[in-house]
């Protein structure tokens, strides 16, 4: 299977404080990755180095095939980002977040009306197409902001912490998307404080102190640590280390 | 290109559906240039004199009521006590004492000469000369004539005399309100400018939406140029409002070429909003926008020759106001709206604003970072 991340030796220090400390892993193309640790682990400081957000102090990472610091604008075309603090904008509406975002891709505007009308029937939004972002509850902004980072069609989609404060039903139904995503190729990194959300994936890596303890499917993970679920193996690892 | 069309239709809609802002738009410069202009006025109107006469005579009644009958002063309280009119001086109900002395008519027809005291209220030094000199020339005027009633003479003639005859020229009314609208427009289109451009960043970043077009192939110079484009639009329109207020409400003459007070205006703006967008690149949030943006507008404003002339600032602080954005374009608004100035007249405060611009724009771009 190809690689679409490559990361060796990463390293990120903030002053003396080593926030990620040798991370070395790959992702596979078209798989579910989930990227788990506790609050403070550096999960979203090494999901921004990958998304060309933050440079990395040293180490070798690659994303979509390109180099993350020769070939930062390369990589951004290949990616798509959706970060905890909800980002489409507010007071615009839901087709002048699509039809901004996607000009921005340079997507021609044909192409944009076609995959905006399959977009808004896929997530029964149709009523709701000139509605302001800010009016339309949670789990249907989290759900449009989704659909809005893989629009333009990208490689890889980095989802950092996608469902916080949602409940359980619409964060079942947020999952749907992911696999849909997933089935049409697209490689999701996912990080996630829910251990259920952590079986959907295909591989887990835990990380602990800027560390990676663990990285497998959960399957093996829940064997290696003679677990019932994910929940228990993230308390032994965590455990562990203190 | 296209990237940018999209970025300044987004900034659009955002203002329009901003209710506050567009009430902001449409309200400053209406009240800007319909209160400021009024209020900053160095026209001398309405001094209120305290009058102690204590002599009573004919003559310095004729002296009071010609100072009365003057369209600035007016004799608000008279008494015998000089200690009185120092209290209203104090309460400020007054501005100038005048004090007649027992003997004045006697002095001026035995003696020839006579005294008189006048107290002027000197916090505000300008005013004070002012009023000083318009009571001296009254005063002047009505020893003259007494001179000539009494002394039977044509009137006072001496033998060799200058005559100086004066025309006001490029405001020949000395209508204050006519000096002050341009530089009040120059405020106007700055502070648009400059909060405009100062928040929309920062706003930005508050809500998170700056991390997700820092991860799009967007260029930063895509970027920042969506966001100039339509700040540009809104400040020369509130600039074209604010010069029709002045034509219809003061009847301000605008003698120069408009086309050169927008062109200039575009360029000033391009300066100005780079600045706003620095400001923005630096700070985190809107207050720290709004703190440091302040501090900027009260020092290029009050340096900026628009209550005061520089010419009268000391050396240091006239080299520093070459640097002044609002200086140079204050001083194009006055030239060329009152005075008809041409391109060629104007070419150092060009050359000047070009410089100005070209750095706050490269500060601009070279702090905003897509990757931290």
């Amino acid at each position: 299977m190809e690689k679409v991340i490559t990361v060796k030796n990463l390293v990120k220090k903030f002053g003396s404080f080593v926030a990620n400390d040798h991370l070395n892993f790959d992702v596979y193309q078209g798989e579910i990755f989930g990227f788990l640790g506790a609050n403070g682990a550096g999960k979203t400081t090494a999901m921004k180095i990958l998304c060309g957000l933050s440079s990395p102090t040293s180490g070798e990472v690659k994303v979509g095939g390109f180099d993350i610091y020769t070939e930062t604008e390369k990589v951004k075309r290949n990616i798509g980002y959706m970060s905890q603090k909800f980002s489409l904008y507010e007071d615009l509406t839901v087709a002048e977040n699509i039809r901004f975002f996607s000009g921005i891709y340079g997507i021609s505007p044909a192409e944009r009306r076609q995959k905006q009308d399959k977009l808004l029937k896929d997530l029964g939004l149709e009523r709701s197409k000139d509605a302001l972002i800010g009016s339309l509850p949670l789990g249907w902004k989290q759900k449009l902001a989704f659909s809005v980072a893989i629009f333009h069609d990208p490689k890889i989609v980095f989802l950092d912490e996608p469902t916080g404060g949602v409940d359980p039903i619409t964060r079942r139904k947020f999952w749907d998307l992911i696999y849909e995503a997933a089935d049409r190729g697209i490689t999701v990194f996912v990080t996630t404080h829910y251990m259920d959300e952590a079986e959907y994936c295909n591989r887990v890596s835990i990380m602990n102190t800027g560390k990676i303890e663990a990285l497998d499917t959960p399957e093996n993970l829940k064997k290696q640590y003679g677990a019932k679920n994910m929940d228990e193996v993230f308390l032994k690892i965590a455990r562990n280390v203190e | 290109m296209k990237t940018i069309l999209y970025v300044i239709q987004k900034e659009f809609i955002q203002v329009k559906r901003n209710k506050t802002m567009l009430r902001m738009i449409v309200m400053i410069p209406l009240l800007q240039m319909l209160v400021l202009v009024f209020a900053a006025t160095y026209d001398l109107k309405n001094v209120n004199i305290y009058l102690i006469d204590k002599d009573l005579s004919s003559t310095s009644r004729q002296l009071a009521s010609k100072l009365d009958a003057s369209p600035f002063f007016t004799i608000n309280n008279t008494s015998f006590n000089p200690e009185d009119g120092e209290k209203e001086l104090l309460k400020n109900k007054d501005h100038i004492a005048l004090v007649i002395p027992q003997g004045f008519e006697r002095d001026l027809i035995r003696e020839d000469k006579a005294s008189l005291q006048l107290l002027v209220n000197a916090i505000d030094g300008q005013a004070a000369q002012l009023a000083y000199s318009y009571a001296n020339s009254v005063i002047r005027d009505f020893n003259k004539n007494i001179i000539a009633e009494w002394k039977g003479l044509p009137e006072f003639n001496p033998p060799y005399k200058i005559e100086t005859t004066s025309r006001f020229w490029y405001n020949s009314e000395l209508e204050y309100k006519w000096y002050m609208a341009p530089g009040v427009l120059a405020i106007l289109v700055t502070l648009i400018g400059l909060f405009l451009s100062g928040m929309s960043l920062v706003k930005e970043k508050e809500l998170g939406t700056i991390e997700q077009l820092n991860v799009t192939p967007i260029k930063k110079i895509q970027f920042l140029t969506g966001k100039l484009v339509p700040f540009i639009v809104i400040a020369l329109f509130d600039l074209s409002f604010g010069l029709l207020i002045a034509r219809l409400v003061f009847n301000l003459p605008i003698v120069g070429n408009l086309g050169l007070v927008f062109g200039f205006g575009a360029l000033y703006l391009l300066g100005i909003l780079g600045l706003g967008l620095f400001i923005s690149t630096v700070a985190d949030t809107q207050q720290q926008v709004m703190f440091v943006t302040y501090f900027f507008m009260m020092i290029f404003i009050l340096m900026g020759g628009i209550f005061t002339p520089v010419d009268s600032m000391p050396h240091w602080a006239q080299l520093f106001d070459e640097c002044n954005p609002v200086y140079h374009f204050m001083k194009i608004m006055r030239m060329v709206v009152l005075k008809g100035s041409g391109f060629g007249d104007l070419i150092h405060e060009f050359v000047a604003l070009c410089i100005i611009g070209a750095t706050f724009l490269a500060l601009a771009l070279w702090r905003y970072k897509k990757t931290a």
